[in-house]
């Protein structure tokens, strides 16, 4: 299962660091997804486009985990060489890791 | 309870218009925000000034101001507006000479100033830059502009001196709601409990339609209704803090504790420290919950004592950015697309071009011939396209001519070709201590 089928996702751009916010359609789903989707597996998971450090934020009362990735918008939207300078395409990436149920 | 309807009229600098007319004509509104100002766009409007002393405002300002005046003076609403960049004083003269044009009377426009220190930008010198640790004297490209995130305070004050039209510079976005709800619920400025729910208002409304359901639409998980006609936010706020978003019925987009919830998160990193010039924001505990359809209900934000410093954004020259495209389709786009970056790798190395960071990417699905989608299968096309950072202008040109000479030199069918060569104007960020920082406020009156 793709973590597509439990959860939604949107990109913010600050600078040269991208927050991607994931949310659970279901509040029963957010301790499955909080137990996978960890701040190393999303590393991994955007290791050729994030290159500093991965921290994640938990909000329990949204359902939602919040990822920061630093030094992952090839310098930020003023100077980034990216088609999508502002990385906001980078939550369709994300939700396309898999899951177990 | 007392409460005040705040409707975000904008959630960036070219948004459209209507919406923002249709909730000023039907949404019951006290005021509105235009939110149009993003991190670099005061350093390109700088430049605007320095060309034109009377320029560098948002270049919709007269358009959107045509339409708006009239509606607000019938219907007694409030505008708020960062729309005044770097030039706010010329902004609020030219809504003077608009309100005089359409024959209205009794407007006071505030210029809220203080923002921008470039002429102070040498006392800075050993400030280190938040981006690259080093102090800002060694930025190696010419200084164009400084500007101060400015907090809600000088909004207030506009305000509490009868201000019709707030016109600001860069502000911080979640301050064009803060100033309103300070003076109308005349909270204490040190109250930060109170000012961290305010800045989550102004968070949900300073992105325009991205709280009801623009930017929220993934067709078959998340469906929105009429998202073509997207109707703008309107923030409900309490004298206690809380929060109803909604929108007006009949229009498209919808608002649900889904679409809220993106936004809150939206651009935030830690949700329990979102530090502003006006409050440290603690939005961690924070519940949505669906009242009626399209209204949600946002409570527990909380707040502690701002950090006492100001970001201030600087703009400077930095280097030219080139981008090349070309197309190739059929059979084997794919491997001709990835030969024609290769040759231009090469050529940029034969020729010795001073390109600092280069990227290739291999884009498409069906701009060439036209195939239904779901009959695609494989590359059918794919067009190049070559990024290359140069310090020299002529770097630049050059390299985008090296993409061109794919017509004649490169593989088979190469189509299309696009060369653009932009002068980039970066951001760095240092951290100034408040004191340093006057707030000042300009009157028109009509």
């Amino acid at each position: 299962m793709k973590l597509r089928e439990i959860a939604h996702s949107r990109t913010g751009d600050k600078g040269n660091i991208s927050n991607i916010s994931l949310i659970v359609y279901n509040m029963d789903d957010y301790e499955l997804m909080k137990d996978q989707i960890t701040a190393l597996k999303v590393k991994e998971w955007f290791q050729n486009i994030a290159k500093g450090e991965v921290i994640r934020y938990e909000l329990p009362s949204l359902g939602a985990l919040n990822f920061v990735l630093t030094n992952a918008l090839g310098g930020g939207v003023t100077r980034s060489l990216s088609l999508d300078r502002h990385g906001k395409s980078l939550s369709s990436f994300l939700l396309e890791m898999d899951l177990k149920s | 309870m007392k409460k005040i309807r705040i409707g975000g009229g904008a959630g960036y600098s070219g948004d459209r218009i209507e919406p923002a007319i249709e909730i000023m004509k039907k949404g019951d509104l006290d005021y509105i925000i235009f939110e149009c100002l993003a991190e670099r766009t005061i350093a390109l409007a700088q430049q605007q000034k320095l060309a034109d002393p009377d320029k560098g405002f948002n270049e919709l300002l007269e358009y959107r101001m045509e339409k708006v005046l009239p509606i607000c003076t019938e219907k007694k609403i409030k505008v708020i507006t960062n729309m005044g960049a770097a030039n706010p004083v010329s902004a609020a003269r030219l809504v003077k000479d608009i309100a005089i044009r359409l024959g209205i009377t009794n407007l006071k426009i505030a210029a809220v100033l203080g923002d921008d220190i470039f002429s102070d930008i040498d006392d800075y010198n050993d400030f280190n830059t938040l981006e690259y640790g080093n102090k800002l004297s060694e930025i190696k490209g010419e200084i164009i502009s400084a500007n101060v995130y400015l907090g809600a305070e000088g909004i207030q004050q506009a305000l509490q001196n009868g201000a019709d039209i707030v016109i600001t510079g860069r502000v911080t976005d979640p301050s064009l709601v803060i100033g309103p709800l300070l003076y109308e619920f005349e909270w204490e400025i040190d109250d930060y409990d109170i000012l961290g729910k305010a800045t989550l208002a102004g968070h949900l409304l300073e992105c325009g339609a991205q709280v009801t359901g623009g930017y929220f639409a993934d067709p078959g998980y998340k469906d929105v209704p009429d998202l073509w006609n997207v109707g703008f936010p309107i923030g409900e706020v309490y004298e206690n803090g809380d929060i109803i978003i909604t929108k007006l019925a009949g229009t498209g987009g919808k608002v649900t504790t889904g679409t809220v919830k993106e936004q809150i998160l939206y651009e935030i990193h830690d949700p329990s420290n979102y530090m502003t010039p006006d409050v440290n924001a603690d939005f961690s505990q924070v519940s949505v919950k669906e009242i009626e359809p399209d209204k949600v209900l946002i409570t527990g934000a909380t707040g502690r004592e701002k950090s006492g410093y100001y970001k201030t954004s600087i703009g400077y020259k930095d280097c030219y950015i080139v981008e090349g495209e070309i197309s190739y389709g059929g059979s084997g786009a794919l491997e001709k697309a990835i030969l024609a970056g290769e040759i231009v790798e090469k050529r940029i190395q034969y020729t010795g071009l001073s390109i600092q960071e280069l990227k290739v990417d291999y884009i498409g699905v069906n701009s060439l011939f036209k195939i239904h989608i779901p009959d695609l299968h494989g590359y059918n096309d794919v067009r190049l396209r070559v990024a290359g950072r140069t310090t020299l202008k002529e770097d630049g040109i050059q390299m985008g001519n090296e993409v061109e000479a794919l017509y004649t030199n490169g593989p088979a069918g190469g189509g299309g070709v696009r060369i653009n060569v932009n002068e980039i104007v970066s951001i760095a960020s240092i951290l100034i201590p408040a004191e340093n920082i006057k707030t000042k406020i300009n009157y028109e009156e009509v």
